[in-house]
Parts: structure tokens; sequence; C-alpha cells
């Protein structure tokens, strides 16, 4: 393991593993909450058109990546209100938008092509360079920042709207607070693990979390402690079986993910053994796992 | 502006002013030009038949949905300017408590004290007291660390009581808190109401029939079309169909049958769900 560190560029890649790998899965806690599982997906795509302005003005990509997926994660917030648009046709939308708008950008920029793209796509973990360390860091401390300040009034949103409306919360700042979040949580994890990853690093960990716990808190935690292992332990393996990073990663937290469903499995027909004596067994909607093919509701 | 409610005493003040309130969904009118006036400390029903505008009045009185023209006071500030928003308790209608991801009864029930507490505070004792007291109200107390996956339907639905609870306020707002419950859970909801009646704290209930809080309700206000068509003591049941205004249609089981409450299918939750939309 010690082999690892004598590289300049396998530390700097380290460093932001570990920070995609705590922050993503903290934000994506909520998304899977509110049932926009998806919305990192969409917006990392939009954060392409951002890496593609980002080469063709010379601007450090991940900067103008950030500015364009905060741009679109307000306005797929928008388009779910202002207009007859459900969420998962907003993120559609989206999803079409970026892509095409990186594809057109990177062809007007001299000396790039899609390859530089598709390093940005599925993360290139040899090119992270200081400067980008320190963008990512900053924006892994806002996070950081918005979860700690805001967490108690985004549970309350990711759970029930409604209900966040009548405790007289600031709904709409709060959904697009928690867009922008996730659009910067996507931009801190594209270096590492690609775009294409992004979403499956925020939403795999907390899928295998949710599968062995009962709260919101642990299930964060854990969703965390997988996220960081993954990111970390990827990276590890890549480097030794010499193998892309961003899919060694993400097949990592997958595999946690299978473990998770089977162990789940156990612990809950013992349990619910036990408990059968003196309570009602859970229903059919609380046992097993809970896929997250929900795109998201209409307000 | 009070002077309109022949049945509001000048001197109590209003927790809920609702001065001709109109709602429409793309043009469809599902509150036409509604007044009530509720003073702090009653006990009121909204009754009315599916689509007549109940469920609607009860969320534009907390600006849940907004209203095409009219007027909301709470606690006599317009909705706008209201911001004493710890005073509001609120009871969704729902079949289950939780999100996508797991939470514990506690979780949720804390929840409910956001709006009272400060950002970055760290919860105090008397904060973990009223969860603990909130769980208690509604028998829960005990299974405060068990996931809300794990609780049946009525216990669920007591679960969001407590969370209104928890935030000690004293104005509540439910919707169809007895749907889908069963007869004994339905007992202890009435309790509970009862409970908070003697408090003094204002409780304004969206029912499909009184059943069990008969006795609890001071008021009853009955919906029809959008309109109100009965505003007074609350209607006697000589026959549950007898009441004006009430077409008796039950699409989903009767909540007094124990053994059909728990829907068992998704297909039957879905049907649950739709009568209360209104």
């Amino acid at each position: 393991m010690t082999e690892l560190l004598d590289y300049e560029f396998m530390r700097r890649a380290l460093i932001a593993a570990v920070l995609v790998g705590l922050v993503t899965p903290v934000i994506g806690t909520y998304l899977v909450q509110r049932r926009l599982a998806l919305l990192g997906d969409g917006i990392g795509h939009v954060a392409l058109t951002g890496v593609a302005l980002g080469l063709l003005t010379s601007t450090s990509p991940v900067l103008t990546a950030a500015v364009v997926a905060t741009l679109g994660a307000v306005l797929i917030e928008l388009v779910r209100v202002r207009t007859r648009t459900s969420g998962d046709v907003a993120l559609a939308l989206l999803f079409y938008g970026g892509i095409a708008g990186g594809v057109l950008l990177i062809g007007l920029t001299p000396g790039a092509s899609n390859a530089t793209l598709v390093s940005y796509l599925f993360g290139s973990v040899s090119t992270v360079e200081e400067a980008d360390l320190w963008v990512v860091g900053v924006l892994a401390a806002g996070v950081a920042a918005v979860v700690a300040v805001f967490g108690r009034e985004l549970f309350v949103l990711c759970q029930d709207e409604e209900v966040a409306r009548a405790h007289g919360l600031p709904v709409r700042f709060l959904s697009v607070l928690l867009a922008v979040t996730a659009a910067l949580t996507v931009v801190i994890a594209m270096r590492v693990v690609g775009v294409l990853m992004v979403s499956a690093l925020m939403i795999v960990p907390v899928a295998a979390a949710q599968q062995l716990t009962k709260s919101f808190r642990v299930t964060m935690l854990l969703a965390v402690t997988i996220g960081l292992l993954s990111s970390v332990g990827g990276l590890a393996t890549s480097f030794y079986a010499e193998l892309s990073p961003g899919a060694t990663i993400v097949v990592l937290a997958l595999a946690v993910f299978c473990v998770s469903v089977a162990v789940g499995g156990v612990a809950r027909r013992v349990s619910g053994r036990r408990a059968l004596a003196t309570r009602r067994p859970a229903g059919a909607g609380a046992a097993g796992t809970m896929p997250q093919t929900d795109r998201g509701r209409v307000t | 502006m009070s002077d309109q409610f022949t049945d509001v005493g000048a001197d109590v003040p209003l927790a809920f002013q609702v001065v001709d309130a109109r709602v429409a969904y793309d043009g469809v009118p599902v509150l036409d030009g509604v007044d009530v006036g509720v003073p702090a400390g009653q006990t009121m029903a909204v009754l009315g038949p599916n689509g007549s505008g109940k469920s609607t009045l009860m969320r534009t009185m907390l600006g849940i949905v907004p209203l095409t023209s009219g007027q909301v006071l709470v606690h006599g500030a317009p909705l706008r300017r209201f911001r004493d928003w710890r005073r509001i308790g609120y009871v969704p209608q729902r079949l289950t408590a939780g999100g996508a991801v797991p939470a514990t009864v506690r979780e949720i029930v804390a929840s409910g004290q956001v709006a009272s507490r400060r950002r970055l505070s760290l919860s105090t004792r008397a904060d973990r007291t009223a969860v603990d007291e909130a769980l208690e109200t509604v028998d829960l107390a005990g299974r405060g660390r068990d996931s809300v996956r794990e609780l049946s339907g009525g216990q669920q639905q007591r679960v969001l009581i407590a969370r209104a609870l928890a935030g000690r306020p004293d104005t509540f707002v439910m919707d169809e808190p007895m749907a889908g419950v069963d007869a004994e859970n339905q007992q202890a909801l009435a309790r509970t109401i009862a409970r908070l009646r003697e408090r003094g704290s204002t409780v304004v209930l969206v029912l499909h029939e009184l059943g069990p809080l008969e006795n609890v309700i001071e008021r009853a206000v009955v919906l029809e079309s959008g309109r109100v068509a009965h505003d007074g003591a609350a209607p006697e049941p000589t026959g549950e169909c007898a009441r004006p205004g009430h077409e008796h249609q039950h699409p989903h089981p009767d909540p007094n049958a124990p053994e059909a409450v728990e829907p068992t299918t998704a297909a039957e939750m879905i049907r649950l769900e739709v009568p209360g939309r209104d």
C-alpha cells in the first residue's frame, strides 16, 4: 500500500478520493429520501457542458463545471415548479441538453477532442492537479457546511414537502439549495469517478446502507463509510491491477450493495422470526430492497 | 371583520380566519367562497363528501395550496406574514410515515420540532422530553428506536400525530387522522384529541365521518361543492347517511372493520389513498 504513496499523482488522487467518498453519500442520502436518485446523473451531464466551456475559454474546467452545474440545478427546480413537467422529464431534458452542449463546445475548442471529454466522463485521477485539489477541498467544506446548517430542514423537506410547507420552512429555497449542493457534489466527484459514475457513488452506498439500518442518521454514517472504503479501496485496487479507477470504485460499491442485501435479508428474517410472537410482521413494502426507480415528485 | 361570524364571540381571538376563500385547479373551482372562523381553543371538524373541498380548505389554511382569491389569517396574521409556525402542528394524511430512507420513530417525531429549534443547535433536554411525552401521548413509548417501516398503518398515523405534538404547538390541523386506522387505534386517537382539547389547544380535523370523535367535536363545518353547507353543532348521526351533503361513498374498506383495515396489496393501498385527496 505504501508504494502507492510514492507517486505524487496518486497522493493527490487519494486525497480527492477521500473527499469524494466522504461527501457524495451525504448528499445522496437526502436525494434518495426525496426520491430524486437520478438528479446527480442529470446534473453530471450538465457539468460536462461546463467542462467543455472551461476548456474552450481556457478557464479551470472544474470551476466552469461548478458554475454551469449550479445553473442547471436551479433550472431543473424552476422547470419542475413553473412548467407542467414532471421531475423525471425535467431530468431527461437536462441530460440531453448537457451532453449535447458538451460535445458541441468541445468541437469548437482547438486542441481538444471528445477524448478530453471522455476523461471527465469516466474520471481521470492521474490528471488531478493541485489547483483542482484546492477547488475540490473548498467545495467539500461547503457541502459539509450546508448539511450542518440545514440538515434538519432538509430532512423534513425530503421526507414530506407538504409538511415542510406547513412548518413554514422556505421550501423553494431549500429545494434549490439541495439541488445546488448536489451539483457541487457532482463536480467534486467528477475528477475521481467521472461524471457517469458520480450518481452511482451518491446513490449506491446509500442503497447498500439502508439494507442494514433502521435510522436515517445511521444510514448516512454507514453510507459515508461505504463510500469512503469504496473510493479509496477502488483507487488502490485500480492502481495495482491497472484498471479504470472510476469503474473499479463503482463496482466495489455495487459489490458492497450485494453483500448488504444478503446480510440484511438474513438479519430481517432472524429478527422477524423473533418478533413474530409479539408484533405483526412488517408489511410487504417494508421488507426487502428499496429499488430507487421513482423519479421524483411533481410539485 | 369577525362580526360577520355570528357564532364567534367577539372576545375570543381567532386561530384561523378564512375570508371568502376561493381555490381553482385549472379553472375548476374547488373552494367557492368559504368563510370560516375558528376561535382559539375550539375543536372543529370539517366534514363533507369526497370532492367537496374539505382537504383543500385545510391545506389553504396552512398555505400548502395557494388561494385564487380571498384571505387566510392565522392567529391574526395573514399567511404570508405569519412567522410563528411553531404554534402549528400539522398531521398530513399519509399511509406511511417514512421517506425512502429508513428512519426511526424517534427521528420522525423529533423532526416535528424543526420550526421551534434554532439552526446548528443540538437537542436540549426539553426537546428530548417533548419527544418522550409525544410518544407517550400516542401510546408509542418504547417504540422510539424502531424503524417506522416496522409499524402498522395505525401506528404510523400515531407517529405522525406525535410528530405534530413534539413541537408543543397550540394549534393542530389534522387531515383524516382516522383513515385506515383500526377501531382500537381510533379510540386511542380520540383520547389524544380529547386531551388536546382539555389543554385548550385549537384542533381542526378533516374527517370523513365523526365516528369515535363524536363527543370531542364542538363544531362541525360541512362543505358541499366548495361551499359551506352547514356550520354549527355536529350533525346528529341518526343514520350515518342522513347528514346533509353526505353522499355515502366508501370505495375503501370500512375503517371500523379491523380485519379490513390493513391494506395487503399495492392495489388496495392505491384505492385507499385516492378518497382522501379531494
